[in-house]
């Protein structure tokens, strides 16, 4: 046969070179993902700085290696020295508008593994349902899943997912989204949503999180108290996205607070109120935050570590928002040419791949603020019958 | 497997679409036995108001007449049998409905444990039992080991009152139909017992020929595939696949007179339909009712058959040399003719069905144009420049040998709109989006009949509920008299396969399909989309 390849030395193993201990940590935003790989004759070597950077070596060598046609496994001379371009490469799945089982998300971060993803965004909670088993509010649960004994996440399968991410260097980053996006928290926690009002008397519909109540804050302290012990990652995902000020509107307690504050019409300046509070409440509970980027749009007065998480898609737009978000000096994240719940016909592979998260207008250091970006699989139509078919 | 009916599908379910149904629709029936839970959650607009789920909220597609009584009769796994009835002119010989009852008994039990004979005594419960269904065939020949086709009845007619059900057809098909309903009003309680509401249905298909296309050449789908797909029909009872078995990309079907065309001609050795499985596809496709409807594009859309088949397809000529590649089918050597005489042969006994669908689509002229011998063929023939007639010639002449083996045809309108001579019972299936009715009434105005697939395409799929602009379809929504609209025979969704294989088809057509599966099935004034939502949401579930 033609160009026989000549078979060399027979490669007996890969020895894999760590210089920085830390194979029990989790990773972080700042963890070093760099690797060198070397193939050559008698010899395979895979060195990092740290296991994360081995784990992604591993990814690429796994990717390395050919099979010829009469089954011999190969692997040519290589040279590869590799780090990633941005630290924040995530993948949101929402469990709350469709229940997704641990097996499904399990699988998923293989798969994100393998596309060297390290991030997973945790979109657990919502209107639909509530799934998160809380210790400290188990009715949050019992009464907001879809089914109490079959759509949760309980403490164990919550801790198997995160060490499944963390031996597969991927962060694990929850987000419980408020002051909007909370309908199925109200049933177990009575008294946390406001009351909408339809004229004097109460509709019997809620709305968004009670900002005006104490009863609110202690509420939030507590969940998060407990949301910051069970995920070791230093970021939490506060949301806030999507706030509908009708309900607020038209409470009359809302309104007299407004007035006493002197809100005067203007109900972000509420929404601020509330937000800040509450990051005020995580900060001492010793996280930083990400928060969606309508609470940077709203003014609110946020910590200069905040990340901010871009989603706004509407003809490109969202490279002004990024240059905004960056030029007020905050941190950002990429999501909104990301969209991948909305699809459409044909190879749609590649609007997603020509997206140059830096292609707005700043400075250098601007452009240095943005972390990365996430791919977003939001659940409104999708579930364990086609979650991997669509995200891959 | 299906799953039961509980409360937390039901809204999982629901919430698949953003709708929120803003109250319990009023129905005339009443609501089964069981009681609501108790400890309601207060009413917080956030639970949307589920009714739990009525009886013939989960019917799919919707019969034609359909009367259900308050009064529930209850079924013992571990007793309750699908029967052949008293007068009945099939009877335990008739493979199809023996398999049928033990599918049927499956899909409504299968989960569950109760299968062999209880502990509880008989009388545990307050609702009478129901203790069989009698499925009796009253046409003399029943159909067992028959085909369905194209003028097989589907009709039933369903009795549940106890202490037996009567499930009367008229063939064998339309008993198949039945089980399907049967198995549909059958619900289980809260309490895990099965319930069926007295009741009476009435039903037959409005279209006769109600299809879904695999495309097997784009990509290769495992037998596997083919088989679950055959399965979901039969749950909306489609009762044609329509298999776009072969195309330009690969040729996996192994044909006995010339193997050489799929071993050259399909992606790998092993991504073929041998005879094997082309008989497993249409056995398993008759025992739900469904033709098998092969459609061997030509002359267009061949380049796979090329590899195999030496002197096929017309070569393509520039300056007067020949490329090295090849166009559609050459029409103009005795040798093409020679080729499909017996390769139709082969067809024509290989598959059972009546029809062959011999597309005719979209064929690029330019190759043709490019060719000495057939610009040629063109002057002598007198064709002029327009090829279409070239087209026509070689289209006519396939269907003369496709007739001969007594087949009817199918074709892509193309076809028609070229203006090839077709036989008086030539269907054309009507496929381009633009302006379709328009199409509908030129094709049913030349006394043609059609099958209308132009708004069903699934392969395009976009964000959100496109199930709705399925559903919205009328077919029948074209300028013509009742004379022609009668000429519209059915139609077809259609998923064509270049961004679908093994590892999306399912979750791509399904229940997607099931919205065109109704508009066919069911009467035209079903037209609602808040309750095809509902129940398209319970028996979506119930497919999974």
């Amino acid at each position: 046969a033609e160009n026989e390849p000549s078979w060399e030395t027979p490669c007996y193993e890969l020895l894999v070179y760590v210089s920085t201990p830390g194979c029990d940590g989790f990773p972080s935003l700042d963890s070093k993902e760099s690797y060198k790989l070397s193939v050559s004759k008698g010899s395979m070597l895979l060195s990092a700085e740290t296991v994360w950077g081995a784990l992604r070596g591993l990814e690429t060598f796994s990717q390395l290696v050919g099979r010829d046609e009469n089954g011999t496994y190969y692997i040519n001379e290589t040279e590869i020295v590799d780090f990633p371009r941005f630290p924040h490469r995530g993948l949101l799945l929402d469990t709350s508008r469709h229940y997704l089982p641990l097996r499904a998300i399990l699988e998923t971060l293989d798969v994100m593994a393998y596309n060297k993803f390290n991030v997973f965004h945790w979109h657990i909670v919502d209107d639909p349902s509530f799934p998160y088993e809380s210790s400290t509010f188990p009715e949050l649960s019992k009464q907001g899943a879809f089914n109490a004994m079959t759509h949760v996440y309980t403490a164990s399968d919550v801790r198997t997912v995160i060490e499944y991410a963390r031996l597969r260097g991927i962060r694990v980053i929850a987000e419980f989204d408020t002051p909007g996006h909370t309908l199925s928290w109200g049933p177990g926690a009575p008294g946390l949503l406001t009351p909408c009002y339809m004229g004097k008397a109460p509709s019997g519909v809620y709305g968004p999180i009670n900002p005006i109540v104490n009863s609110t804050y202690q509420f939030v302290t507590s969940l998060f108290q407990e949301v910051s012990t069970v995920f070791p990652d230093f970021f939490l995902h506060l949301g806030g996205d999507e706030v509908d000020f009708t309900c607020w509107k038209s409470n009359p307690e809302i309104r007299a607070f407004m007035k006493e504050m002197g809100f005067g019409e203007d109900y972000k300046k509420l929404e601020s109120f509330y937000i800040q509070r509450l990051l005020h409440i995580v900060s001492s509970l010793g996280k930083g935050y990400i928060v969606w980027q309508e609470v940077f749009d709203n003014d609110v007065k946020l910590r200069p570590d905040t990340i901010i998480h871009v989603w706004k898609e509407n003809s490109m737009q969202y490279l002004n928002e990024m240059a905004n978000v960056t030029r007020a000096g905050y941190r950002a994240l990429l999501s909104a040419p990301w969209y991948l719940n909305r699809i459409s016909y044909g190879q749609d592979w590649i609007a997603a791949y020509k997206v140059e998260p830096l292609n707005f207008a700043g400075s250098p250091e601007q452009k240095a603020l943005v972390m990365g970006g996430e791919a977003c699989m939001w659940g409104e139509y999708v579930d364990v019958t086609n979650l991997t078919p669509r995200l891959w | 497997s299906r799953c039961t009916m509980g409360r937390a599908m039901g809204l999982a379910g629901l919430l698949l679409g953003l709708v929120v149904v803003p109250a319990v629709l009023v129905s005339t029936s009443l609501r089964h036995g069981a009681p609501r839970t108790e400890a309601e959650p207060e009413p917080s607009g956030w639970e949307l108001a589920a009714a739990d789920a009525v009886p013939e909220d989960s019917l799919w597609p919707l019969p034609q007449w359909v009367r259900m009584y308050s009064r529930q009769l209850q079924l013992a796994p571990s007793r309750f049998q699908l029967v052949h009835g008293a007068g009945s002119s099939a009877g335990p010989g008739c493979g199809l409905l023996q398999d049928a009852f033990r599918r049927y008994y499956e899909y409504m039990f299968g989960h569950s444990r109760r299968r062999t004979r209880g502990r509880r005594p008989l009388a545990a419960r307050a609702e009478p039992e129901l203790f069989q269904l009698q499925v009796v065939i009253e046409a003399g020949d029943p159909g067992c080991d028959r085909h369905p086709q194209l003028t097989s009845s589907e009709a039933y007619h369903l009795t549940v009152t106890e202490p037996v059900a009567i499930l009367k057809a008229y063939e064998v098909w339309g008993a198949l139909r039945g089980l399907e309903t049967f198995s549909q009003l059958v619900h289980e309680d809260d309490y895990g017992s099965f319930l069926v509401n007295e009741s009476e249905i009435n039903d037959f298909p409005r279209f006769a020929h109600r299809g879904v296309l695999l495309d097997t050449s784009r990509h290769y789908l495992p037998l596997k595939s083919i088989l679950t797909n055959l399965d979901a029909m039969a749950f909306n009872k489609f009762n044609v696949l329509h298999w776009h078995i072969v195309d330009d990309q690969s040729f996996p079907y192994q044909s006995i007179y010339f193997p050489a065309l799929s071993d050259k001609g399909a992606y790998s050795s092993n991504l073929i339909y041998t005879p094997t499985d082309v008989r497993l596809v249409i056995e398993y496709a008759r025992l739900r009712g469904i033709r098998v409807i092969p459609e061997f594009d030509t002359p267009g859309h061949t380049q796979s058959w090329g590899k195999g088949q030496k002197d096929l397809l017309t070569p393509c000529y520039n300056g007067g040399q020949p490329t090295g590649s090849f166009g559609p089918v050459n029409p103009v050597w005795n040798t093409t003719y020679d080729f499909m005489t017996k390769f139709f042969k082969e067809i024509s006994s290989v598959f059972p069905d009546e029809f062959i669908h011999l597309g005719g689509d979209e064929v690029d002229f330019s190759c043709w144009k490019s060719n000495p011998e057939v610009k040629e063929f063109m002057k002598k023939q007198g064709f002029g420049t327009d090829y279409a007639k070239l087209e026509s010639y070689y289209v006519q002449n396939i269907l003369d040998i496709v007739s001969s083996y007594n087949k009817g045809q199918m074709v892509w309108q193309e076809v028609f709109d070229h203006k090839a001579q077709l036989k008086p019972d030539t269907v054309v299936q009507v496929w381009m989006a633009n302006n379709y009715a328009h199409e509908l009434s030129s094709v049913t105005g030349a006394g043609f009949t059609t099958v209308l697939s132009a708004p069903w395409y699934l392969d395009y799929i976009s964000y959100g509920q496109d199930w709705k602009k399925y559903y919205s379809v009328e077919p029948l929504n074209f300028l013509g008299s009742e004379k022609q609209k009668k000429l519209v025979i059915g139609g077809e969704a259609c998923l064509w396969g270049e961004f679908v294989d093994a590892t999306n088809l399912t979750p791509r057509l399904w229940p997607r399909a099931s919205a065109v599966g109704e508009r066919l099935w069911s009467s035209s004034n079903v037209t609602n989309l808040q309750d095809a939502y509902k129940r398209l949401t319970n028996h979506r579930c119930r497919m999974l």
